[in-house]
């Protein structure tokens, strides 16, 4: 299973535009971690009046994939206004890039979530949102869920069909995921990635996945 | 891309098939077309042929012809071991040992046997990959039927002393598998002397066709079969032979063990030539056997630790370069998990995915070392140069108008 890059995605890995960090940024956020292999961190200059990115750079340790979607995204939202880009979808950057592998298609989501992130800091720095609330409903759950991409098929573990039962019990959160056969190789990494979403919310709940092998149903 | 101008380093995976062999190969499946089994005239040359091939190889591990069986490769073989002997021999007992270092053809078969009541744990390795030899001991018992480690790992080149542990496995009276991919042809084997009753080996590790392998197993040892059909291989693996992999087999084979000498002092030189050339840079560090050890690290396997960037980027640099590597990064496996063989010898994540793994072949050139040295101390620098992931107490390695981020 060779990794196929676009044209445009060897392009940003190799020439990627808005590199390096911003000396005068007002907004900053750092997202994904160095254990698992992709670290972006971006510098954005919000200009407080007009709420539009004047500037944003960025730096990336992580894969091709990584530098590319972080790359592309600095280049989607430089000149938007902040409200516009909050209403992004994760696969964005992914899309203006000609499609990635499915097995990448988180990169684009961490490239795209780490510039929300920033403005998050920025509109509470600025007392246009307030601290975000700790409780951890059913919606904000699945919202999270919709994060975390199949690494065969590309597309978010709820769209796929992956995540059969969901239950918030107190401090408890159960998180049932079914795979296929052809999936299971997947369940550790899945698993990390749920945790890791959630972790990054912050909440204190204490968090169990279990993943499940699907078989025997007829359509 | 024409084929010259591609460095190829990445033979601990597959390598680039012989002319010799390839030719050889042809007139068989031009001419003997026939199936071994069959009773007429082209069914007894082909299983002669087989015959033959199979005594020339069964000849280089010091194993009896018939103790040798064809598979399609060495996931096979591995699968066919482990499976076969829990199998057959679950009355006996249910527990199986590993080494915590194993390919995933051994270690996923071995763990899927939990779900059929088999207990099956890893047995420890030390930082440069070598088994625990007291831990193998300590963790040996009454119901254990199999142990299995691998002969020489396939990322880090660590080779084991497999005689020692097969001792241990006769002594206890356990069957001792060992996944031998990445030493037969590089190495003399010797089967009986070295305790061995179960010995995974293939082809294309050694300029030989792929999807043909061959599992020894010793004379007395019972496996479960696990293909049904018109009993070919002795009835143990049932589908019409591959008559012409198998001719490429045993001329590769022959061809190794000719040159065995010859091949390994030019490996071993460039190997060390290549080491050498990337432990210059900084921040960087040797998986694997290396120091006092180097003597039991396979001649064609290097394996680097490029700190504070990643593998799969370093590697799409190298493979726009025309340079082909492999990494034990998560983001350049199916999985998207790390190398579990980086983790069994101690290094945390970050660490695993900075790792890069050059296996060279008697083709490896010193002018294509030099080229690889080169570039890899060029891709480096512009991977530190963006990384968002340097230490502080290492910002030198950052470009003077970028800034430090990364802090414990």
């Amino acid at each position: 299973m060779a990794l196929k890059y676009t044209k445009e995605t060897i392009d940003h890995f190799t020439k990627p535009h808005n590199l390096g960090t911003l000396e005068n940024a007002n907004a900053e956020a750092t997202e994904g971690s160095p254990a698992c292999g992709d670290m972006v961190n971006y510098t954005l200059q919000i200009n407080p009046e007009t709420l539009i990115i004047e500037d944003i750079k960025f730096r990336s340790y992580g894969c091709a994939s990584n530098i590319a979607t972080a790359s592309i995204a600095t280049d989607l939202v430089k000149g938007k206004h902040i409200d516009e880009v909050k209403m992004m979808g994760s696969s964005e950057a992914a899309t203006k890039l000609g499609g990635l592998p499915p097995i990448k298609m988180h990169c684009s989501v961490l490239a795209i979530n780490g510039i929300k992130a920033a403005i998050r800091e920025f509109e509470k720095k600025i007392g246009r949102i307030e601290d975000e609330e700790r409780v951890l409903t059913e919606k904000a759950l699945i919202n999270v869920l919709k994060d975390i991409m199949h690494p065969k098929h590309g597309i978010n573990i709820i769209d796929n069909g992956n995540v059969s039962r969901i239950k918030i019990e107190g401090q408890n959160v159960y998180i049932v995921i079914e795979l296929e056969p052809d999936e299971e190789i997947f369940a550790p990494n899945i698993r990390e990635e749920i945790m890791e979403h959630l972790e990054a919310m912050k909440c204190s709940h204490e968090i169990m996945v279990k993943t499940e092998p699907k078989s025997g149903q007829f359509i | 891309m024409s084929e010259d101008q591609i460095i190829y380093f990445d033979n601990g995976d597959t390598t680039r098939i012989d002319d010799e062999v390839l030719d050889h190969m042809m007139q068989f499946y031009k001419t003997s077309y026939g199936n071994p089994v069959s009773l007429h005239a082209l069914g007894i040359e082909a299983d002669d042929n087989i015959i033959s091939a199979r005594e020339t190889i069964a000849g280089f591990i010091n194993a009896e012809a018939e103790e040798v069986i064809f598979t399609s490769g060495a996931t096979e073989s591995n699968n066919m071991a482990i499976n076969g002997i829990a199998g057959y021999y679950k009355k006996k007992g249910k527990h199986i040992l590993i080494s915590s270092i194993e390919h995933s053809s051994v270690k996923e078969v071995a763990h899927r046997l939990k779900t059929d009541g088999f207990e099956v744990e890893e047995v420890k390795v030390d930082k440069q990959g070598f088994l625990d030899i007291e831990d193998l001991k300590s963790k040996i018992r009454e119901t254990t039927i199999l142990v299995s480690v691998i002969y020489g790992n396939f990322e880090i080149g660590t080779i084991q002393d497999i005689k020692e542990i097969g001792k241990i496995c006769k002594d206890k009276g356990v069957f001792f598998h060992t996944d031998a991919a990445q030493v037969f042809g590089k190495m003399k084997i010797d089967v009986k002397d070295e305790n061995i009753d179960l010995m995974t080996f293939n082809a294309h590790k050694n300029h030989g066709p792929k999807g043909i392998g061959a599992l020894y197993i010793k004379k007395g040892v019972k496996l479960k079969k696990l293909i049904d059909g018109g009993a070919h291989e002795f009835g143990l693996r049932s589908g019409t032979e591959n008559l012409p992999a198998i001719m490429g087999f045993a001329l590769a084979s022959e061809i190794a063990y000719r040159d065995l000498e010859k091949n390994t002092a030019h490996l071993i030189k460039v190997r060390d030539q290549l080491a050498n050339g990337l432990l210059e840079i900084d921040h960087v560090f040797y998986n694997g056997a290396h120091g006092d050890n180097l003597d039991k690290r396979l001649p064609h396997n290097v394996d680097i630790t490029f700190q504070y960037i990643e593998g799969e980027a370093i590697l799409m640099h190298l493979s726009l370069r025309n340079i082909c590597v492999s990494s034990g990064s998560a983001c350049s496996s199916k999985t998207l998990e790390p190398s579990h063989v980086l983790t069994a010898i101690g290094l945390v994540h970050e660490q695993a995915h900075g790792s890069i793994r050059f296996t060279i072949s008697k083709y490896t050139t010193e002018q294509e070392v030099d080229t690889v040295i080169k570039n890899m101390k060029e891709v480096v620098e512009i991977l530190r140069s963006m990384s968002s992931f340097v230490p502080e107490e290492h910002s030198e390695l950052i470009n003077k108008d970028a800034k430090t981020f990364y802090k414990k």
